[in-house]
């Protein structure tokens, strides 16, 4: 077969094979041809994401670096940085659970070492089907195993994240992993080969055929054939990846290294290619040099490997003797591969026989493709569908279904498996607050970081979803008294080619356009995951769209933060924001009714704004040290969350407004709503001082005290003992995870 | 006085350590590496948590065999403190200067939580500053926590009272609830005949800071610091 007739093989469809060929001015051979594939395939070259993910702002004052690096940076003052980003690995994990998310883990920890940065925080955002069905609990099992395997052995906390259900997940789930790392404004790096002369270093462990094709792998539908893809699936050496961490670090502090990325998709293909191309620069590639744990490897292989724990390094010009024999105390295995060149190309080398010429700037300027969404008229059905349910006439055994709900349930059962303290950072918990936040050794600074998104908002109404994810990583950030900075976003969708899905996609982008820009908090990078659907006998299943939002943001004084659990009797219970929620798209009636159907609440990007402005400042003034975000299952879920949080139950009288139901008052969702309890008159009055001149609503709903959740409501009132809630609130995951 | 904190390739509580003696207790910390075979001059060691070598095969069980560990044996011999943490403990029964083991928890998942330990010798340079009974609150973080010894060993360990803590409940009471990892006898953390080497799961490094949930585990790293400098035990 000519190469032409084999390109579907290297992922490039005709169009593509004849760019190609106008780059190269020739027939590419086999290897550059496979190549090209690779890093002009979806996961690498982003060309159906491209020209969406360009509307989203990436400026502000607070951005160091943006998008286009290993990781976004923003500064958190007193010349502290913070480097973030998410990344999905969903179609390993759904193949091989436990090693596809250790090696999601592995492989984002590098994007933050390769900034010059030391990881100090995970947080991950997961979707499985439902977990009474086996296959979602192996699932679930797995990717909590993998995570905890890698993240607890490399010795960085998992500080937080989210864990939804819903059977659109079920043969796909998501397992999108965010990183967080600390440094110094001055100790940024950057993946660029530096200049004409350097050596390209490659360290850590050696090549294989393992992960081999991954990023094509990654752009294509599953289907049952894909356990055949299972040597797609990389393994993870979390203790590699240790000496890896330790050994950069030690070498960035020394002043050895001039540029570093790590191999990730496309392995050593991507890094070298991206690195000459930020330089604009060339390189002479060795293959011979590359250390292989196989015999027999071809040239493409190697090229392509996904072997996890591998970095490549340019030495600062003239100490490259001092860095391989940094490495070599690490005990890490090193060897300089390449050599920097001025001619702009990726010249591939075995022995003395150019075996491959590719121009640097082609290989990172892939096609990209600009299509014509249509929305899904079912969606468009579902949406304008009225709620039609009976009133519940037993809210307290509603409330108990509620917090059985896998969605809505702790999450202890999870994040007990993995170490939130290893760092002594941690200063929120899992479990405690909405969002986890970290202190900075020797200032007072602390760091919070979060992960949402209401997959249901977002397949009802895109655009509207996708701004309620942005919404309420920053309302989770303000309810611990930190100020949003920026976000790193992992977009999870279908098939592009659909115009279903595309319409999805750029919907779901506009969207977090609006409110990053109105909440000031830029997107520094992030990840798109296309593809996520699952191809049987009948058709597709498509995953809901899910572009996960992960945020971070500062405390200007860690020791004043607000978490969710009520601290002492006799605090006064405030609402900020509207009394009733809406039940279209709301979990309620999900799982109560069964139905996905209505429009997700409205969302006013001012008055949010105004809503977190007040709850920070109340939080950082030292005013209020117990906050909680309203989000699935409403007001009344959101009151037993704190209840149960703290240990101490609450008396609580929800306001009637004429026309509205119970069940929206009680379990009804709205954006813009956090609650607060605060110790004493005065400091309620400060908080209602502050409501008053801001315009926002501030109602007094009751105070802390008792074993029992009491609620009150024109129609009558219901008590329910912590003890019933706790136990329904643990049951579902600890079921699931045995 | 200075503290030699080990590093193996893999320890990951190393600099916890050192933060916690250096930056919260004043006390100057060294890193000595696995490869060292002299600890140089130093008044106390402490071997951190982590997977040393990834422990791979058998927690602590290649950092056992690292050149440094003659020295450790050497320096315990001689009667200096030695402070094995979780990996640590492992590392230290591992190289047979503690007894017993440390096998999988029994759920074979990783374990991360506060738990409640009873003091059970204040006589101890480690234990010091705490009263026998007083209950601690301190996290734990390991797969493999699970104190065992065969029936000897764990009579030899109770009657020489070498028990230095056990997880009991709040209120300082042993339960089958409390105890999560199953350890025998509840056994939390043990101390070689002299007294002058403990090995304990819990970490202590991780509650010397009022901000990050606790300050019970400082008490135990001042009892070294003020055993060094000779100073009589505070009331």
């Amino acid at each position: 077969m000519s190469i032409r007739e084999r390109a579907a093989g290297f992922g490039l469809n005709e169009d593509e094979f004849d760019l190609v060929e106008r780059h190269l001015g020739r027939e590419p051979n086999a290897l550059e041809a496979g190549v090209f594939g690779a890093l002009w395939s979806e996961h690498c070259g982003y060309k159906n994401s491209r020209p969406l993910l360009r509307r989203l702002p990436t400026e502000g004052p607070q951005v160091l670096q943006g998008p286009g690096e290993n990781a976004g940076v923003v500064d958190v003052g007193d010349g502290w940085a913070v480097a973030f980003k998410m990344e999905s690995h969903n179609h390993p994990s759904a193949v091989e659970p436990v090693q596809g998310a250790a090696t999601g883990v592995g492989g984002i920890l590098r994007d933050i070492f390769a900034m010059g940065a030391r990881p100090v925080a995970v947080l991950d955002s997961l979707r499985f089907g439902e977990p009474t069905e086996a296959r979602n609990r192996f699932l679930l099992h797995g990717v909590v195993e993998g995570i905890s395997l890698y993240g607890n052995a490399i010795g960085v906390p998992t500080v937080g994240g989210e864990i939804a259900f819903h059977p659109c997940y079920q043969e796909n789930p998501l397992v999108n992993v965010m990183a967080l790392g600390l440094l110094r404004h001055d100790e940024l790096k950057r993946g660029t080969v530096g200049e004409v002369g350097n050596s390209l270093i490659y360290v850590g462990s050696k090549t294989g055929r393992d992960g081999l094709g991954g990023a094509v792998f990654a752009s294509a539908d599953l289907s049952e054939a894909s356990d055949a893809d299972r040597p797609a699936v990389q393994v993870g050496d979390p203790f590699m990846e240790k000496l890896l961490l330790e050994a950069c670090l030690e070498a960035y502090a020394r002043g050895l290294v001039a540029g570093v990325q790590d191999m990730g998709a496309a392995g050593l293909s991507s890094s070298v290619a991206e690195m000459a191309h930020r330089a604009e620069l060339g390189v002479d590639l060795y293959l011979d040099r590359v250390p292989r744990r196989e015999e027999g490897m071809s040239a493409l292989e190697v090229m392509l490997s996904e072997s996890q724990e591998r970095m490549l390094l340019t030495a600062t010009p003239g100490r490259e003797e001092d860095l391989l024999a940094l490495l070599e105390h690490w005990e890490l295995d090193a060897h300089v591969i390449g050599v920097v060149k001025p001619h702009g190309r990726l010249r591939l080398y075995e022995g003395q026989h150019l075996v491959g010429d590719l121009p640097v700037a082609a290989l990172n300027e892939p096609p990209t493709y600009i299509r014509e969404g249509v929305e899904d008229e079912e969606v468009v059905r579902l949406r304008s569908t009225p709620v039609d349910v009976p009133e519940t006439a037993d809210p307290a055994g509603a409330l108990l279904r509620l917090l059985e709900s896998p969605t809505v349930a702790s999450k202890e059962a999870v994040y007990r498996r993995y170490d939130h303290q290893v760092m002594t950072n941690t200063v929120v918990l899992p479990g405690q607050a909405d969002a986890a936040v970290l202190r900075i050794k020797g200032s007072p600074l602390g760091v919070a970081a979060t992960v949402d998104c209401n997959a249901r908002y977002v397949r009802l109404e895109p655009r509207l979803g996708a701004a309620h994810a942005v919404a309420e990583a920053a309302r989770n950030l303000s309810c611990v008294g930190a100020t949003p900075l920026g976000v790193t976003d992992n977009l999870n969708f279908g098939n592009p080619y659909l115009p279903e899905v595309y319409y999805q996609l750029e919907e779901a982008i506009e969207g977090l356009r609006d409110a990053c820009l109105a909440l000031g908090t830029p997107v520094t990078g992030g990840n798109v995951s296309l593809y996520n659907q699952y191809r049987d006998g009948t058709g597709y299943r498509a995953i809901h769209p899910t572009p996960t939002v992960g945020m971070v943001g500062v405390l200007p004084d860690a020791t004043r933060r607000a978490t969710m659990g009520l601290k002492r009797d006799g605090d006064r219970i405030l609402l900020i924001g509207e009394a009733a929620g809406e039940l279209g798209a709301s979990e309620m009636l999900y799982r109560l009714h069964g139905l996905e159907l209505g429009a997700p609440p409205a969302l006013d990007l001012e008055r949010e704004a105004a809503v977190q402005r007040l709850v920070r400042g109340l939080v950082q003034e030292g005013v209020c040290d117990t906050a909680h975000d309203i989000s699935e299952g409403g007001l009344a879920v959101a009151l037993a969350e704190m209840a149960m949080a703290g240990g101490r139950g609450l008396d609580a009288s929800l306001p009637s407004e004429p026309g509205v139901r119970d069940d929206a008052l009680l379990f009804g969702e709205a954006p813009a709503r956090v609650l607060l309890a605060v110790p004493g008159e005065s400091a309620a009055e400060r908080a209602e001082a502050l409501c008053r001149a801001a315009g926002v609503p501030c109602l007094r709903l009751g105070v802390s005290g008792g074993d029992a959740l009491r609620l009150r409501t024109a129609r009558g009132a219901f008590a329910v003992p912590l003890a019933s809630l706790l136990a329904a609130y643990h049951r579902p995951l600890s079921e699931a995870l045995g | 006085m200075t503290i030699a904190v080990v590093r193996f390739p893999g320890s990951n509580c190393d600099d916890d350590a050192r933060h916690a003696f250096e930056f919260v207790l004043g006390a100057p910390v060294r890193y000595v590496w696995h490869r060292d075979t002299a600890l140089g001059r130093v008044d106390a060691v402490v071997l951190p948590g982590g997977f040393s070598y990834g422990d791979y095969l058998r927690g602590g069980a290649l950092a056992a065999l690292s050149p440094v560990m003659e020295a450790v044996r050497r320096f315990a011999e001689r009667g200096g403190p030695v402070l094995g943490i979780c990996n640590g403990w492992q590392i230290l029964t591992e190289a047979r200067l503690l007894p017993g083991q440390l096998a999988r928890n029994p759920s074979l998942h990783f374990k991360c939580q506060d738990v409640h330990l009873r003091v059970e010798r204040d006589d101890l340079l480690f234990t010091r500053h705490y009263r026998k009974g007083q209950v601690l609150r301190v996290p734990i973080a390991h797969n493999e926590g699970r104190f065992y010894a065969d029936a000897e060993t764990l009579t030899r360990i109770e009657d020489g009272g070498r028990v230095a803590f056990r997880y009991v409940d709040a209120g300082g009471l042993e339960t089958v609830e409390a105890n999560a990892n199953g350890s025998a006898h509840a056994i939390a953390g043990v101390v070689n005949e002299r007294g002058n080497v403990l090995g304990m799961m819990p970490h202590p490094e991780r509650a010397v800071e009022a901000l990050l949930g606790s300050t019970d585990g400082a008490p135990l790293l001042r009892g070294v610091l003020d055993h060094l400098a000779g100073s009589r035990p505070s009331a």
